[in-house]
């Protein structure tokens, strides 16, 4: 199997993660649309120092991995490459910011490093929100509830062409790789004196694939917008998801949850 | 139902695929499109969908095939191509089989009950649900003919629908074809297939109708096939 078949397969595994069946898939994708708005907007409005705060943000990622059945584990490999440029962020806070901010045991740590984490720890949880919502919505049902919420047709059809023809160009890529491995054993990648008639090929045989796609969606009545086959009604369940999780961001953001309760098992004395 | 009155085809203005081609395809007739390669049988079926230029007058229950008539006559028309890979665009068969209905106006309610009976007539309900990438090549050819009967066309054009299926499949494709009543066109190379499913046969050579008559009559020729760079049915040649 060569990379871009494995990049086919993880295009693949999305959807079929996203065909799940599990209580958190069967929500109107409108409410996890906005549910998913709502925390990333909570979430990275916390301070640089507000890190105790930010930690409860952590519960709807938690809530939501554990209801949906997507495992923690796909979630690191699926973000494996934006991870640690999500994790160097802020890397360089401790030398700019060295005033201490706080002692924990006995250790006086910097406002940089406080900063440091409260930076990483808010992107971490921005891309576990947001693979949360790909891998519970398809990406039929996500355009819908972006056409519902009036974003332009034209932008929505976009994204959704897009996606599909990442995977037709994929494909196309994948079959014109093997071929030349099959003529050029023992090389490693492609030669440079080959990538001008390679991506020349490519892009005329994906252009090719995609006419005929077009074509086939033309002659089954597509006019420029979709008439999106996985929208359904919003019900009473949704509302309270999303209503539930607002009040939950929101008091989160407004009080220090995680002092309160830290205040409140340590009966006061911190 | 279907009239080609001197129709010329083209991807290039000067070098006509189809030249001056003249046919009528009467409503319930089933007929194949024969050919070898580039005798312009996947040109005609396109210019007949207005995927492509042409000149001279194609018309479909009199409508006439133009840029503004095209709903109208693609309504009219289901096309199932030659690569199913390239007709099922969505994830999951059912999404697939939808599409269509859907963009033709068709309510929710009234789209799932046209997918929930075209399954259960082709007798692939256990299909509604799978994902397209799952399927094997004669289910997706399958699929392929339900999301097209799904639209509830009138006739049906099919591009070489038993390319690449193993002898079982292919078989199951051709029973099933035989047993749609809308007005069919195939095109095929698959000679055996045309004398199983068509009563009657236009034979295309380099863009022009070199014959155009009962199946019987031309797949039994040996001599116009021969002609016309094509040889007998198997099962024929054999004797």
């Amino acid at each position: 199997m060569n990379k871009m078949d494995r990049s086919i397969l993880a295009l693949r595994e999305m959807d079929a993660l996203a065909a799940g069946d599990s209580p958190v898939h069967q929500l109107h994708p409108v409410a996890k649309l906005l549910t998913t708005i709502a925390y990333i907007a909570a979430t990275v409005s916390f301070g640089k120092y507000q890190l105790s705060g930010l930690l409860v943000m952590i519960l709807y990622p938690a809530l939501v991995f554990s209801l949906s059945g997507v495992g923690v584990g796909t979630c690191l490999r699926k973000l494996r490459f934006v991870l640690p440029l999500v994790l160097a962020v802020g890397l360089f806070n401790p030398l700019f910011d060295r005033a201490p901010l706080l002692t924990v045991g006995g250790v006086t740590v910097s406002g940089g490093v406080v900063s440091m984490v409260t930076l990483m720890l808010k992107g971490v949880f921005c891309l576990a929100a947001s693979f949360l919502l790909m891998a519970t919505t398809s990406i039929d049902d996500l355009c819908a509830a972006l056409r519902r919420l009036h974003v332009p047709s034209l932008l929505v059809t976009l994204l959704l062409l897009t996606f599909r023809y990442v995977g037709v160009m994929t494909e196309e890529l994948s079959v014109m790789t093997d071929a030349y491995h099959l003529r050029a054993p023992g090389q490693k990648g492609i030669r440079f004196a080959a990538w001008g008639s390679f991506l020349g090929q490519l892009l005329l045989r994906s252009m090719d694939r995609a006419d005929e796609l077009y074509g086939s969606m033309q002659l089954r009545g597509f006019s420029g917008s979709f008439a999106y086959a996985g929208s359904k009604r919003f019900s009473g369940r949704d509302a309270v998801w999303l209503i539930l999780w607002a009040l939950i961001f929101a008091l989160c953001r407004s009080f220090d949850v995680a002092g309160v309760l830290g205040a409140l098992l340590m009966g006061g004395n911190r | 139902m279907i009239q080609f009155e001197n129709v010329t085809a083209y991807y290039e203005k000067d070098a006509p695929i189809l030249k001056n081609v003249s046919f009528t395809v009467e409503r319930g007739e089933a007929v194949g499109l024969i050919g070898a390669n580039g005798a312009g049988k996947t040109t005609l079926m396109r210019a007949l969908l207005g995927l492509l230029p042409h000149e001279g007058r194609i018309t479909v229950d009199g409508v006439e095939v133009t840029k503004k008539t095209l709903p109208e006559i693609r309504r009219k028309l289901g096309f199932v191509l030659q690569n199913s890979d390239n007709q099922m665009f969505m994830p999951t068969v059912y999404e697939d089989m939808i599409f269509g209905p859907l963009n033709y106006g068709a309510s929710r309610e009234e789209a799932e009950a046209r997918v929930d009976a075209v399954l259960s007539r082709l007798e692939l309900t256990e299909l509604k649900h799978r994902h397209n990438h799952k399927l094997s090549g004669g289910e997706k050819r399958m699929a392929a003919i339900a999301t097209v009967l799904a639209m509830e066309p009138e006739a049906i054009l099919m591009d070489e629908p038993t390319s690449a299926l193993d002898p079982q499949n292919r078989r199951l494709v051709i029973n099933t074809v035989r047993e749609l009543p809308e007005t069919k066109l195939i095109t095929s190379h698959d000679l055996d297939m045309i004398w199983d499913t068509c009563d009657r046969v236009i034979l295309l050579d380099r863009g022009t109708v070199a014959a155009d008559g009962p199946a019987e009559e031309i797949l039994r020729s040996r001599e116009l096939l021969e002609t016309n760079r094509m040889e007998l049915p198997l099962r024929f040649s054999a004797l």
